[in-house]
């Protein structure tokens, strides 16, 4: 398997646009003629299959909640960025382009990070057309904050829900597509596995969750905007439902997967309360702007927060990162939280969080402003603790959030399964080893709206795809496996409850392969998890039948895949002797504890191809060249 | 803390469904009531039986899947507030507690507590959009909107498709559900060409989904996990007016 | 026409009908009630003023056949969106807790109903005096003390104001909602527009029948 990236020549800033010129188009009679599936419905997928269907594709789309509108995209707060430069503070597409570099620590393709950049500001324009209520100042026009330690206000927001204000704009015009009919919608689906049929995807095996029916759904391509793996750590701010599975089937199809390894621990989320915990809250990321970060000096101190004096306080991050302060990045906050809890200066009942305090900015600005900034936000957490952010600092503890691995995709998007097209978190996308906040929603929709329905028609145009028959032996052997593997989870029935492998895989990747990571307790992991895995298949107990509604079912699929993948994450992390973004080997390290990035051996895309079962992924590397960039150590201080 | 459950379990949509007492013995007050009930259901999986199916998925309050009458309420006894948000915390040690489904002819029941909310995408689809294709739109500080109207159209926005106010009315009436959508596009300037008809060709679809009329309970309201306000249905009943008058556009 | 049943086919289109013609009776009743007074005044007040209004025809039988035609829409709406209502639950809860609509809101179906019966009733009674022996077209004031010393003739009289207290009380709060003419400034004041209607109307209404059946109107 080579990795061929076809990143079309000429200057940086020329490479889309002349792409678009060279790249070969569908003639409309055509397009109906073509069928796409889009598994997915997020931000990723809804814009992709809406617009594609607006170009004429005949598409289908695919997802497991009851609505295309529940995709875990709406659970987005903080905001989008665009290079607009409305404020005028001298942003510009090149400075985006270079902030999301830096923040990936210099581990994207420089080729699409800058695409991303440029197109960014023609998703603002999409969405205000479709509707979308951004926050606006008196003057009438959009306002903008600054975010995840951007020095520049280029984040457009929808008060505390901009995921879901997107996504409904989204939602709304596939909903006008499924009105027209060019898209058919099939809700409370779930993706199974990829047909392949003469080395290219021409559709895919399904489950209706309702009648536990097996389908296959054919097409002469497949996109896939399946989100991301966060899930693998069992607590995530990810939806119960978030699952690598898509991805993970694909894989076993032939779609490389790269850096598993790189995930996202955002810094400010509700810590854990108890055993029973079935997910993580986040905090809006914005609530840095005006909070501060602080633990006890001294550890073991377990004096009520007002009762700690300023001289016992240590505002860590405002300390070891002047010129950011609390606003450094989600790798580096997450990281100096993680210290100060070792260190036995965490606060809150487990000991595993830290204070954000109000008091200074309610101080400055009076309640009320604060209030006017961050009351939804004050309002869920005082709803989740009982505690009240007015009188008492937040507890705060970084948690998995975001995952910046995925199947490797070329210019294109494409796989290297020909035809399997990968957007959205589900790709390793631009965001390279670390995401900056944002920038996530950004790239959703750049993907769908914008990048897919034109490389799609470029890949329709080219390839020669002969109608694949209803009966055609790979549909069937597919259909055959997926069967296969439903009714072995039945047929175990053991006495463990799918959850509980869940949450002992979780423990495990997030003690071994989560914050920080090193070769001892890595190969601890690739030790334990294969274990768990044979427990697994020797005890989970899985009730009811696969022809029904079936929720323990769905899960026990899911936790399987997680099972298999979380080895594939440790071995990326094991043969990655760096530190870089959100992936820090502890054996890499400066003696203040920076991070230490090794350009010359791993300045790569590591992608793993499957091999079969038993035999050992292999792993295939994509070397970065930055032409336009130079390599950075990145200070924050 | 202890407490009792009585459950609504059906099979299937055809199947006829029955109440169901369930035990649920030491739960902690600092659970979210979801979480009360994944435990119940890992209790019954090791006891062979299967578990209480229920839809739920952000469980931050801002997906719409999960859908729970709790002793009565939608969304159970805290104002403003989805099931997944409820807390242990609103109950007493003891509490025999009631969780049914949304009950409507347009959300049948497909398992226990699941039941079918596609009739609210289907009336989105009737006309809940703006209809821009992608590509080729102005930029967008081109038409400045006052704050106070993208303040009502984001209050209008919020609403997370539960579909709590159909659950809640008497009438199983989907109004404001309806009425959210209508205002959110119908106040912003970019949703004006298309307002009339729009107002119009929900309610129709609406209607065909066999939601009951509106007769201005505002139990909807009161059930709305996001509080949508009452005045959003009067803006929608004065759309359909003014449209019917002017006359249909189609 | 076809504009019209279209209209009128809708849920809310009913609902509309029912507000308008739900004003075209708040009205009426405000205006009976008024002349009701007159009653008070003695024989010859409210005969002369039922006398003049009977002289002018047009206003009459402009009154009479707007009344009858709101009446038979307002009803026919009235049961068409009661049934639907009906068949959207057919399966109701355990036990639902209400947590914001009034009792008037929830009984406007029986109400109404009631409101009904009493109609065709008092038509007979005092209007084609069917039901009274010695009725007279030219002697209101007869009719009503020859009915309402009847005592449950007056009991019925005054269970029917408190019908319509309930029904105008969430009536007329309900139809400016339904008519869309809202605004967030004048909320409070519908509510007290509602309360005031709901209040004077009905208790006007039920002096005639109270003072007759106690005897201090004869
Ligand atoms: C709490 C939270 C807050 C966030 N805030 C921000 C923010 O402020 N700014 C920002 O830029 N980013 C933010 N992010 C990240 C961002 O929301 C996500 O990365 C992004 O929305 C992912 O979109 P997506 O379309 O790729 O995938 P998703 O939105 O996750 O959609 C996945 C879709 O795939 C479907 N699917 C998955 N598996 C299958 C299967 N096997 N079969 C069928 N269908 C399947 C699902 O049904 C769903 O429709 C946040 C993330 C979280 C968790
Ligand atoms: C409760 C005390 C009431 C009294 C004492 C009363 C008395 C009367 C009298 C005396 C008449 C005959 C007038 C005439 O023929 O010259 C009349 C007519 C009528 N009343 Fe009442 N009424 C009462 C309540 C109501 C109510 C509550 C309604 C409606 C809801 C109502 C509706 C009518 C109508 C429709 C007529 C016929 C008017 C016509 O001739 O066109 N009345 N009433
Ligand atoms: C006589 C038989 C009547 C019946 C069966 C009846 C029934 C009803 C019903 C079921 C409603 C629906 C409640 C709602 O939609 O809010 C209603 C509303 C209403 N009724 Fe009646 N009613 C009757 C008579 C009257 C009379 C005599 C009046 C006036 C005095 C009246 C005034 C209203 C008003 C104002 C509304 C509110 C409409 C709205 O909410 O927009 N009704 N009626
Ligand atoms: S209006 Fe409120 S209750 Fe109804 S669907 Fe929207 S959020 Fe849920
Ligand atoms: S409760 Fe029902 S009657 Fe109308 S106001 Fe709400 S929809
Ligand atoms: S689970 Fe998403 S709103 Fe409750």
């Amino acid at each position: 398997m080579e990795l061929n990236a076809k990143v079309p020549d000429g200057p940086l800033a020329e490479k889309w646009q002349r792409y678009r010129f060279d790249m070969k188009l569908v003639n409309p009679a055509n397009k109906r003629k073509h069928r796409v599936i889009v598994v997915g419905s997020g931000l990723a997928g809804a814009s992709a299959a809406a617009t594609m269907a607006e170009l004429g594709y005949r598409v289908q789309c695919l997802c497991f909640q009851d609505s295309s509108r529940r995709a875990h995209s709406i659970a987005a707060q903080g905001g989008i960025n665009a290079a607009k430069n409305y404020q005028n503070d001298g942003d510009s597409i090149y400075r985006l382009f270079y902030d999301t570099i830096k923040g990936g620590d210099f581990r994207s393709r420089e080729a699409n990070t800058y695409r991303l950049a440029e197109i960014s500001t023609q998703i603002i324009d999409q969405c205000v057309a479709q509707g979308v209520p951004f926050a606006r100042e008196y003057g009438g026009l959009l306002d903008n904050r600054s975010f995840g330690g951007a020095q520049v206000s280029r984040t457009f927001y929808a008060r505390g829900q901009t995921g879901q204000q997107l996504l409904l704009g989204a939602y709304q015009a596939l909903a006008r597509q499924v009105g027209l009919g060019a898209v058919e919608m099939r809700p409370r689906t779930e993706m199974l596995d990829i047909i392949v049929v003469d080395g290219r995807a021409r559709g895919v095996v399904a489950r209706d969750l309702v009648t536990g029916k097996i389908e296959s759904h054919l097409a002469d391509a497949v996109v896939l905007a399946t989100g991301g793996y966060a899930n693998v750590f069992y607590l995530s701010t990810n939806a119960m439902g978030c699952n690598v599975t898509a991805t993970w089937r694909a894989y076993k199809r032939g779609a490389a997967f790269a850096n598993p390894c790189y995930t996202q621990i955002h810094p400010t989320c509700i810590p854990v309360e108890g055993e029973f915990q079935s997910k993580l809250t986040l905090m809006s990321e914005s609530l840095r702007n005006d909070g501060r970060v602080w633990v006890p000096k001294t550890p073991g101190d377990k004096r009520a927060p007002q009762d700690i004096p300023e001289a016992d306080r240590d505002y860590y991050l405002e300390r070891k990162y002047p010129s950011f302060g609390n606003l450094a990045p989600r790798d580096i906050s997450s990281r100096a939280a993680k210290e100060a809890t070792d260190e036995g200066r965490g606060v809150g009942k487990t000991g595993l969080g830290v204070y954000l305090d109000f008091a200074d900015a309610i101080q400055r600005l009076g309640a009320s402003t604060i209030e006017e900034r961050y009351g939804n936000l004050f309002e869920m957490y005082n709803r989740i603790t009982a505690e009240d952010p007015y009188q008492v600092p937040m507890r705060i503890y970084p948690a998995p959030h975001y995952t910046m691995g995925g199947l490797w995709v070329d210019y294109n998007l494409m796989s290297t399964l020909p035809g399997l097209h990968v957007i959205g978190e589900a790709n390793y996308s631009d965001h390279g080893a670390n995401r900056l906040g944002a920038s996530a929603l950004m790239q959703g929709l750049a993907d769908g709206y914008f990048i897919i329905p034109a490389t799609i028609g470029d890949y329709l145009a080219g390839a020669e795809l002969a109608p694949v028959p209803e009966d055609h032996p790979a549909v069937r052997a597919a259909e055959a496996s997926v069967r296969d593997k439903t009714q072995r989870l039945l047929d175990v029935n053991g006495s463990r409850h799918v959850d509980s492998f869940h949450r002992e895989l979780g423990r495990i990747v997030w003690e071994k392969c989560g914050m920080a990571r090193n070769e001892q307790g890595l190969q601890e992991a690739l030790q334990r998890i294969p274990e768990i895995r044979a427990e697994f298949w020797r005890d989970v107990r899985v009730l009811g039948s696969a022809d029904t509604f079936n929720q323990s079912l769905e899960k026990a699929g899911r936790v399987a895949d997680f099972l298999e993948f979380a080895e594939l994450m440790c071995r990326d992390a094991l043969i990655r002797r760096e530190s870089c973004g959100g992936h820090f080997r502890e054996e890499f390290q400066t003696a203040e504890g920076e991070a230490v990035r090794n350009d010359a051996e791993f300045a790569h895309v590591a992608a793993w191809e499957y091999r079969g079962d038993d035999a050992e992924p292999v792993r295939h590397v994509e070397p970065l060249s930055f032409e336009n960039v130079h390599l950075a150590v990145r200070s924050y201080k | 803390m202890n407490l009792t459950l009585r459950v609504w379990r059906q099979d299937g949509p055809e199947a006829a469904g029955r109440f169901e007492t369930v035990p649920a013995p030491d739960m902690s007050p600092d659970m979210s009531f979801l979480e009360m009930l994944d435990v119940t259901n890992e209790r019954l999986n090791d006891d062979g039986k299967e578990p209480i199916a229920f839809d739920s998925d952000c469980r931050e309050g801002i997906c719409g899947a999960c859908s729970l009458v709790i002793n009565g309420q939608p969304h159970g006894p805290m104002r403003g507030t989805t099931v997944c948000q409820l807390h242990m915390r609103s109950f007493r040690d003891g509490d025999v507690i009631v969780i049914e489904p949304w009950r409507a002819t347009s959300f049948p029941v497909l398992k226990d507590l699941v039941v079918d909310r596609s009739a609210l995408d289907r009336i989105v689809e009737a006309g809940g959009f703006i209809g821009v294709a992608t590509g080729g739109v102005p930029d967008a500080n081109t038409i400045p909107i006052p704050k106070d109207v993208a303040e009502t159209a984001m209050d209008a926005a919020a609403c997370i498709g539960c579909g709590a106010c159909v659950a809640a009315c008497p009438n199983a009436s989907a109004m404001l559900f309806t009425a959210a959508k209508v205002t959110h596009l119908g106040v912003l300037p970019q949703g004006q060409p298309e307002r009339y008809r729009r107002a119009l060709s929900m309610v129709d679809r609406m209607d065909l989904e066999g939601f009951g009329g509106c007769t201005n309970y505002g139990e909807c309201h009161a059930a709305c996990p996001k509080e949508i306000p009452l005045e959003t249905i009067a803006r929608l009943n004065r759309d359909f007016l003014v449209g019917s008058v002017a006359g249909r556009t189609e | 026409m076809n504009a019209l049943g279209r209209f009128y086919g809708t849920s809310i289109g009913k609902k509309i009908v029912m507000a308008v013609t739900g004003v075209v009776w708040i009205g009426y009743v405000t205006i009976h009630m008024a002349g009701n007074m007159l009653a008070h005044v003695g024989p010859e007040a409210i005969n002369a003023y039922a006398a003049t209004l009977k002289s002018i025809a047009p206003l009459l039988w402009g009154t009479r056949i707007a009344l009858l035609v709101s009446i038979v829409l307002h009803v026919h709406a009235a049961f068409t969106l009661k049934r639907l209502d009906r068949l959207a639950r057919p399966v109701g809860y355990d036990r639902q807790r209400f947590q914001a609509s009034t009792l008037a809101s929830r009984v406007m179906g029986w109400g109404g109903v009631l409101l009904l019966v009493f109609l065709i009733y008092h038509l007979l009674d005092l209007t084609l005096g069917v039901l009274n022996p010695t009725f007279s077209h030219t002697d209101v004031y007869g009719n009503l003390q020859a009915s309402l010393t009847v005592a449950w003739v007056a009991v019925f009289y005054v269970i029917a104001t408190v019908a319509l207290a309930g029904h105008l009380y969430h009536g007329v709060w309900s139809l400016f909602q339904t008519m869309g003419v809202i605004h967030p400034r004048y909320e409070r004041l519908r509510r007290v527009v509602a309360t005031v209607i709901a209040i004077l109307v009905p208790v006007g209404f039920a002096t005639v029948p109270t003072a007759i059946l106690f005897g201090w109107m004869r």
